[in-house]
């Protein structure tokens, strides 16, 4: 399998990327800076917390040039959780923050006024519904349920970029997205068990090519 | 859709998970990270360890046995007991633990709550809740009163009332146990879980009382809660999610994974 890095940012907890990257056999490279990252393979960016601090750690750490350069060159890239979210162009979070803009298209938060057993962040097990074949989604029944953990969600401005959906309080947000050799996927894969797995083993031996 | 949670919580002692009822009379059930694996080969959504004896023996949790889990373990899990502080906390975390129970400590040190949402997410922060039974009284206008150090201790704290203002300071999800329910199989706490449940703007999982596959329903329909605690029906009693989730789907149409 292909040499992984895992981008580290100080947002949120890496261990579960890195110990599912551990149970196929690849032990990846725990970068802190884009210095750190391996000059080939795949590039895995994850991440919890909050955009405005999770973009100014990314900036200050060198991961928007070494993000850009790796779609460029088509390693493949994984965007996880607010990973995903920091590749569109910007975020409405923290009062509206300019992200990587390696996906055309934003970030907004969950709103459903007048409906309180709503609960926001959407916390849980929830369907994604696959738009297309792709290498990712090997093996996979359509409309698996993943784990997700989020209040804000992506919308793509083209709908070739949209690989999978999900619907939340009449919601039908953009649950996996891609370009190339960069997807994302709003859920965890390194949450979300046995299918979960699968999709992350896909990554792992994909070599960035749509077929 | 978002999918109704079915959790198996694990009483964890020296790595044995055990099962007792209201803190007693435990009975061995296995490894705990064997359990755990089988769990969530059998549908469980969700896992919590407690580690039952560190507060006892004023040991932080067995970070060894996080880790353990950690390496099995591909769903979402929380740990609790032998929390003392944000610094405990962060080691679960990096262990590998997804979520972190506080219980007696939020009370003690309300501030802990706002601290550790602020440092690692409020996704993290899984408040423990343990309420008893009085009856409505102006001190406790739900009819519920907040307990702690596993059931001994009372507090001044109303049930709603304490769970609207935890999750004001940082909770991100509410562990709701009803003491007089706990271990008797007799199905959870109701009005008190969907008092809470209606209360807050976070998940609620209701705990303390499945003992068959209707109480679980009566928790998400009656109780309005977001995710149910399974303990003796899938360590002694011969159910596994799955089975539980099938018969779920026989009689409702309440959406499961």
């Amino acid at each position: 399998m292909k040499p992984v890095t895992i981008l580290d940012y100080g947002a949120g907890n890496l261990t579960s990327v890195r110990l599912a990257c551990q149970r196929f056999g690849v032990e990846p490279r725990m970068a802190t800076t884009a210095a750190e990252a391996l000059p080939e393979g795949a590039l895995i960016f994850p991440g919890d917390g909050s955009a405005k601090s999770a973009m100014a750690a990314v900036h200050a750490r060198g991961y928007d040039t070494l993000l850009k350069e790796a779609l460029a060159a088509g390693r493949p890239i994984l965007g996880i959780c607010i990973g995903m979210q920091l590749l569109f162009d910007w975020s409405g979070e923290d009062g509206g923050v300019q992200a990587l803009g390696l996906l055309p298209g934003e970030v907004r938060r969950f709103s459903f006024p007048g409906e309180p057993s709503l609960k926001i962040p959407e916390m849980g097990w929830n369907g994604v519904h696959f738009h297309r074949e792709h290498p990712l989604f090997r093996g996979i029944p359509q409309d698996t349920p993943f784990y997700f953990v989020h209040s804000y969600y992506c919308v793509p401005s083209a709908e070739a970029l949209r690989l999978g959906t999900t619907e939340y309080g009449g919601t039908h947000f953009c649950s996996v997205a891609g370009r190339g050799a960069l997807v994302a996927t709003q859920f965890h894969p390194e949450r979300s068990g046995e299918w979960g797995l699968r999709l992350f083993q896909n990554f792992l031996e994909w070599d960035g090519r749509e077929e | 859709m978002l999918l109704k949670r079915i959790i198996v919580c694990l009483d964890v002692k020296n790595r044995r998970v055990t099962k007792g009822v209201k803190f007693k009379n435990n009975v061995d059930v296995g490894d705990v990270v064997e359990l755990a694996d089988r769990y969530c080969r059998e549908g469980a959504d969700e896992l919590v360890f407690y580690d039952i004896t560190a507060s006892a023996e004023h040991r932080p949790i067995d970070l060894e046995m996080v880790a353990d889990a950690a390496r099995r373990v591909f769903i979402p899990f929380c740990v609790g007991g032998g929390i003392r502080s944000a610094a405990d906390m962060r080691n679960a975390l990096l262990a590998g633990a997804d979520k972190v129970s506080l219980n007696s400590l939020a009370v003690q040190n309300p501030a802990i709550l706002t601290e550790s949402a602020n440092a690692f997410g409020r996704q993290c922060v899984v408040l423990g809740l343990d309420a008893k039974r009085v009856g409505p009284s102006p001190e406790f206008p739900s009819g519920y009163q907040v307990y702690i150090q596993g059931y001994r201790t009372p507090t001044q704290w109303d049930v709603v009332e304490w769970a609207r203002h935890a999750v004001d300071l940082g909770a991100g999800e509410i562990c709701l146990n009803a003491i007089d329910t706990d271990g008797v199989r007799n199905g959870y706490e109701l009005e008190i879980t969907r008092k809470v449940a209606d209360a807050v703007s976070v998940p609620v999982i209701a705990s303390g009382g499945a003992g068959k596959v209707q109480h679980l329903i009566d928790a998400f329909q009656e109780g309005h809660a977001d995710a149910a605690l399974v303990a003796s029906m899938v360590h002694t009693d011969g159910y596994t999610c799955q089975a539980i989730k099938n018969e779920i789907r026989r009689t409702t149409s309440l959406p499961l994974r």
